[in-house]
């Protein structure tokens, strides 16, 4: 499908926040995960783990501390010595147990008084340590309180006499997380060590109804601190500092053995950090706190396939724009042009303009960006760099005319009547005419920009849109979603085109179904119609709709057939799906002009090498 | 667990009308479709998953299909027989039987058998077998005639076997039965007598069969309601005699005695069985699986509106006349884990099958019935097979009868002359039937201990200690470390006790009595003598930084070995026991043990056996150590793994005596410092895991690519 000069891009120096907490919603099947720079997430697990939103409250780094004195407004409970670092609910909410240093307290939340001390022993493998920190604590309905602590013991007590009833060491290091499932009869602890264990309550023997609480499973799925675990009923989910969201399924529990049976471990966000100008050849990288600018350095050399060419000129790094403030950027966008970047906080919008004189750049902001502009989801530039669009967190969209330095309103979608979903995927067509905008559920809205109304609504699907893209000239919308399907639809005839009905009724190829990385951009050939490139995490792909779609045995992944074989075989074994799993990670990648790519990739090495050391464990002699 | 899901009806249209019932329901070249050949005139095609009929075809009024359809794997297309001789071949888009490929032979067909991988092969009422392409070449070719006047086929069936098709068909004559086994790579015909027992008296009602490599296994429903079980060796070992095959009880009373009619039985598995019938005399018909393994009902169903008495499988269906119409009833058979089996597990239920749990009740089992006194299910009286065996097997009956009274020489021979014999299923209860018969009769006469026998027993692989538990215990009595060591050596279940019981006599044993007996010595080399080709270079000490830390750390104690190094490299280089009680200890190094139950006994071995045992484990170390290895030269050596376990356990088993021993104290010393090494070399290697780690990185870095580049990629 042609040879491309692709830009490999290792200089996106992205580092995902560790995680802090873990909070699973049973009813929603939700998961939110909050990270140590103070973003939340929401995944989504019913629609394959897609990560739906992504909210930062106030950008700082919390430390949950909860102390007596901050539930003072509900009654003072006895004032303890020392800070407490966990806290507990007995089901039926008359106790509270809280975790301290040294030891575990019980509250009657009626009283306000402790009616239990319980002292944990520092004792630590025979050496007394300075400290034993409670990290978490679970009260069960039965009365049992577990706790887990900085000695690497996870401990049972019985809450109505205040004694310690089982003892399970479990670590050479902090135990530093426990989640317990609704039904009370299995628990997951996570340790500094990056183990995570499972308890479960099982029958002492097989017919009997005595129970006993047992170690059974553990899982090493982090390299670091498990600072947070969750249970669902079908899986156990823990992240920490290594970055990575692990969702484990209990295999037990897996009613059917498909494809959400295996282990996920979710490591990048499910949304584009970057964005390009095609006509200056900039990328723009987004970071919690400042953006970054580079220009892509170019070659006069050609090559054949695989080769690395020398490079005439290096990338630049041009410009480190820090935000005002603390709080963390949402979303940003360069113009294709290059001449205008425009970032969103949780509360500001800041537009700037950029201006090239040979090898110097000068920055202007734009001042006096109107009130309505107060925060962002999605930011767009239309092709000709004329227009600017911005989808709100009200759900409204706003069309903004740019002029030379200045800008004007010139109208606002307001959301559909009934509807509070805010947008957060935008798409316009090349010729300026089309904005497509998809909410995480409600279907995809297509705005006629001339005329300044909705042109219509594409059906809404069962899982969220993951990418949105325009084609030049057919106006087609492509769509993908977060089960892997891809829909393209007809913009001036509001439907669903041809080929889009042809791969529903085959049915995309069952190895393409089970990718577990969303799509994250999608983009188009300018001089080859029939060609849509889309990619995630671990490859990307060239769908070219004239050749024949791949039906599930043939081979997916068909990398390039040697050039002996003669153009029959070449030709039959040809199919749709070109796809390329060179670049990984992959964070990023579009096409400049007809024969360059532009590949941004993160290395996991890179990641890893600037984390914090892991705990160090001994490998000879254990 | 076997389990029957909720069957559903296939045909709209009744079957079985006529005067001959079904014929008979075959598989076709597609999955889940299959042929069903009504007794009249019509052959249909069904797809069963989706309950519905995909082709229909019949015979002219006046004409009769005599056999069922089938498929021809080869071709797809299908052949029937229909007035005894006239063969039809028509394929899925043909309409009208009549305007078909016709065939007419010369000799009547009595079933014509097609299975996937070879040619369809017509089966004559006479006997002979011919290949469908050689016959549709020459139709009217003569065909002989190969079982006697009065003989009738009753039943045939047909199997791939080493990728040859092998025929068994089944004849009756005048209430005795034979069976011929036709191969084709060899075209060879064999003829068996089945011996029927004690139940002569008997009528066959329902035949089936499963094969294996060597066997195949007939099974046989009698009108008493008991499952026969008849092995037919495929390769007979005389072909031209003729040769007679006893059945033997497989289950007993798996249908009402007095059901004359509408009884069947098809093998499904290895193990599992459906059986076709009403399970009590007064009860309607039901199907029910059983386990022939375990000898337990799996499953049952009613089947309310009667059944013709006929049953098919083929894949997972079970294909039943029920009433007037064809039923299709999943059969299932799921891997049952230990963990279902705790009710860990879910298992969905359907509420149309009924799940009746039954249990083998070993004491009621040992031949008396307890029939009537208890409900429905314990009417179906199970019985082991073995006591039948021992009485039909004749060999066995007669040494078992030598045992009782002859020498022990005579018993020999007797034993020899069994063991010759081709072994059967039963094999291992047999032989521990003659184990416990000899060591009843040891135990009644002391002098009687037939050494030899017992040795041959052993060695048929098939004893295990808890089959015969008072053969080690006899053996102890005897002091027979010959048989104690081949016990060692076979036996996967000898408990901890029954092992130091063993240690303390090889231990105690003096060297003369060794002499005398006869031990395997493979696991023994000559130490002496294997010269260190790749002996690892000795270095006595190791210099730190160029000063010797262990002489701060631990002088006495070098001081103390220094004292006399001759000695000790004396030591290391001669067995501190001989060659025949160093076979003996390297049969207890490789059994198996739980550390928890040998340590108590371990604490009984009086001190200067536990010495000498050390001794020996640190002399197997140190010739462990000489080579890279670290293995023991020899054929079936103990592993390093082993000497150390036994090492730890006998110094954890007897510390403080040991230390009180003078004469063990260099050993000790030498572990002691043996042990400090190896942490020694422990930290050194945590220590030298960060440089490596770091040289790790280094060389990460240098192949990671640049930052960027520019690349080009074709697609």
């Amino acid at each position: 499908m042609g040879e491309f000069k692709v830009h490999r891009v290792r200089f996106f120096n992205y580092i995902p926040s560790g995680i802090r907490c873990v909070a699973y919603n049973n009813q929603s099947n939700r998961l939110a995960v909050s990270r140590t720079d103070g973003t939340v997430e929401i995944y989504n697990l019913s629609a394959n783990y897609f990560q739906e939103k992504v909210g930062c409250e106030d950008g700082s780094v919390k430390l949950f501390q909860i102390t007596p004195d901050k539930i003072q407004f509900e009654r003072n409970f006895d004032r303890q010595k020392s800070r407490i670092l966990s806290l507990c609910w007995h089901p039926s909410g008359t106790h509270v147990a809280a975790g301290s240093i040294d030891y575990i307290s019980v509250f009657d939340v009626k009283s306000g008084s402790a009616v239990h001390k319980m002292l944990v022993d520092r004792q630590y493998m025979g050496v007394s340590k300075r400290k034993c920190i409670i990290w978490g604590v679970a009260f069960l309905s039965d009365g049992t309180v577990i706790s887990v602590d900085s000695a690497g013991k996870v401990q049972f007590w019985d809450s109505a006499t205040g004694t310690l009833v089982k003892n399970h060491l479990i670590a050479n290091a902090d135990v530093q997380s426990i989640a317990v499932s609704d039904q009370e009869d299995s628990f997951v602890v996570g340790t500094a060590e990056g183990t995570v264990f499972h308890f479960q309550l099982v029958s002492v023997t097989s017919n009997s109804s005595e129970k006993q609480w047992v170690r059974t499973k553990p899982f090493q799925h982090h390299t670091h601190d498990v600072r947070a675990v969750a249970h669902s009923p079908t899986a156990l989910i823990s992240g920490g500092t290594d970055t990575h969201l692990v969702i484990r399924p209990l295999m037990e529990k897996v009613e059917v053995k498909n494809y959400d049976a295996a282990l996920r471990k979710i490591t990048f966000p499910h949304r584009r950090l970057i964005s390009c100008s095609k006509k200056r050849q900039l990328l723009l990288f987004q970071f919690t706190h400042h953006l970054e600018l580079w220009r892509l350095g170019s070659t006069v050399a050609t090559g054949k396939n695989g080769d690395t060419l020398p490079l005439s000129r290096n990338a630049d790094h041009l410009l480190h724009l820090k935000t005002k403030g603390p709080e963390n950027i949402i979303c940003s966008c360069i113009s294709p042009c290059g001449s205008w970047i425009a970032y969103s906080t949780t509360s500001r919008f800041f537009l700037y303009r950029l201006n090239y004189e040979h090898d110097n750049i000068s920055l202007q902001r734009v001042s006096k960006m109107p009130a309505f502009l107060r925060s962002a989801l999605q930011i767009l530039f239309s092709e000709d760099s004329t227009k600017l669009f911005v989808a709100s967190n009200q759900g409204s969209l706003h069309v903004i005319r740019l002029l030379e330095g200045s800008f004007k309103h010139l109208h606002t979608f307001q959301p559909q009547s009934g509807t509070v979903e805010s947008m957060c995927l935008l798409a316009v067509s090349p010729d300026g005419n089309w904005l497509a905008s998809s909410g995480t559920s409600a279907g995809v809205h297509v705005y006629n920009i001339k005329h300044l109304k909705l042109h219509c609504t594409v059906p809404s699907y069962n899982f969220p849109v993951t990418a949105l893209a325009i084609a030049p000239n057919t106006n087609n919308l492509v769509i993908a979603h977060s089960d892997q399907q891809v829909f393209e639809y007809s913009i001036p005839d509001k439907q669903y085109t041809e080929w889009s009905r042809t791969i529903q009724k085959q049915g995309f190829h069952y190895l393409w179904l089970q990718r577990d990385t969303p799509i994250t951009h999608i983009s188009f050939h300018p001089k080859r119609p029939m060609h849509i490139l889309l990619h995630d995490a671990y490859m990307f792909c060239i769908i070219d709709k004239s050749l024949p779609l791949p039906n599930d045995k043939t081979l997916l992944y068909n990398p390039l057939p040697p050039t002996k074989e003669s153009d029959v075989i070449r030709r039959r074994t040809a199919h749709a799906f070109k796809i390329s799993k060179i670049y990984k990670p992959l964070l990023f990648m579009d096409l400049l002009d007809e024969r360059t790519l532009v590949a941004v990739e993160r290395p996991l090495d890179d990641i890893i090498a600037q984390l914090p050391p892991p705990i160090k464990k001994k490998k000879f002699g254990t | 667990m076997a389990a029957l899901e909720e069957g559903f009806t296939l045909s709209a249209v009744p079957l079985g009308a006529g005067p001959h019932g079904l014929l008979g329901v075959e598989q076709s070249d597609k999955a889940d479709q299959f042929l069903v050949t009504d007794g009249g005139r019509t052959v249909i095609l069904y797809k069963v998953s989706d309950q519905k009929p995909l082709g229909s075809w019949s015979v002219k009024q006046g004409q009769i299909i005599t056999c069922p359809a089938v498929c021809n794997f080869q071709t797809g297309e299908y052949i029937v027989v229909h007035d005894n001789k006239v063969l039809r071949i028509w394929s899925n888009e043909d309409v009208n039987l009549d305007k078909v490929f016709k065939a007419t032979l010369s000799a009547e067909i009595y079933r014509i058998h097609s299975i996937q991988g070879a040619e369809p092969l017509v089966l004559f009422k006479e006997g002979a077998v011919r290949g469908l392409e050689a016959l549709l070449a020459e139709p009217q070719q003569k065909i002989e005639t190969v079982i006697s006047d009065e003989e009738v086929i009753k039943w045939t069936k047909i199997f791939m076997v080493f990728k040859h098709p092998v025929l068994i068909f089944i004849t009756e004559k005048h209430g005795n039965y034979f069976a011929y086994i036709q191969k084709f790579n060899s075209h060879t015909l064999s003829k068996y007598t089945l011996v029927l027992g004690q139940e002569e008296k008997s009528v066959i009602q329902s035949f089936t069969a499963s094969v294996d490599r060597k066997f195949i296994s007939l099974m046989s429903l009698s009108s008493d309601g008991c499952i026969y079980e008849t092995l037919v060796p495929i390769h007979p070992s005389d072909p031209e005699k003729d040769q007679r095959v006893v059945r033997s009880l497989l289950l007993k009373t798996v249908v009402s005695d007095d059901a004359r009619n509408g009884v069947a039985l098809t093998v499904l598995d290895q193990d599992h069985v459906a059986v076709l019938g009403p399970p009590l005399p007064s009860s309607k018909e039901c199907i029910s699986i059983w386990n022939t393994k375990f000898q337990t009902l799996q499953t049952s169903k009613e089947l309310s509106q009667g059944t013709s008495g006929q049953l098919w499988y083929y894949g997972e269906n079970l294909f039943v006349l029920h009433g007037k119409f064809l039923m299709v009833i999943p059969y299932k058979c799921e891997v049952s884990s230990l963990a279902g089996a705790l009710g860990k597990l879910k298992h969905s239920q359907d509420p149309g099958t009924q799940t009746v749990p039954h249990f083998v009740n070993w004491e009621t089992s040992r031949g008396h019935r307890l029939g009537s006194q208890n409900s429905e299910q314990s009417k179906r009286i199970l019985r082991r097979r073995k006591t039948e065996v021992n009485v039909q097997n004749p060999a066995s009956k007669q040494l078992l009868s030598a045992i009782k009274k002859d020498s022990e020489k005579h018993i020999e021979e007797e034993l020899c002359k069994f063991l010759a014999i081709k072994p059967t299923p039963d094999f291992n209860t047999i032989i521990g039937d003659i184990v416990s018969e000899l060591l009843g009769r040891h135990k009644a006469e002391p002098s009687f201990y037939p050494r030899n026998s017992l040795m041959q027993l052993i060695q048929t692989h098939v004893l295990s200690h808890s089959l015969c538990p008072g053969l080690m215990e006899a053996a102890l009595e005897k002091a027979d470390v010959q048989v104690l060591q081949l016990c060692l050596q076979q036996f996967p279940d000898i408990p901890e006790t029954v092992t130091c019981a063993c240690l303390k006599i090889f231990l105690s044993i003096s060297d003369g009595s060794l002499q005398e007996a006869e031990i395997n010595m493979e696991s023994v080399s000559d130490y002496s003598d294997s010269v260190q080709e790749e002996k690892m270079e000795e270095q006595t000490e190791v210099l730190h930084n160029g000063f010797n830390a262990e002489e701060e750390n631990c002088g006495n104690c070098d001081r103390e070995l220094n004292k006399k190094p001759q000695d000790a490299a004396e030591e290391t280089m001669s067995c501190p026991v001989i060659p025949k009680r160093a076979a003996l200890l390297n049969a207890i190094l490789h059994s198996a043990y739980s550390e928890m139950f040998l340590l108590p006994h371990l604490k009984d071995i009086p001190a200067q056996h536990v010495t000498l045992f050390l001794q020996y484990l640190y002399f197997l170390y140190l010739k462990c150590s000489e080579n890279a290895t670290m293995t023991l030269p020899g054929l079936h050596p103990p592993t390093l793994n082993q000497i150390m376990d036994w090492i730890c356990l006998l110094l954890d088993a007897n510390f403080t005596v040991v230390v009180m021993i003078p004469e063990a104290k260099s050993l000790l010393l030498s572990l002691y410092k043996f042990v400090k090494s190896q942490i020694c070399i422990c930290s050194e290697l945590n220590k030298i895991e960060v440089s490596f780690r770091e040289l790790q990185k280094l060389n990460q870095e240098k192949n990671n690519r640049e930052l960027y580049s520019i690349e080009v990629l074709e697609l």
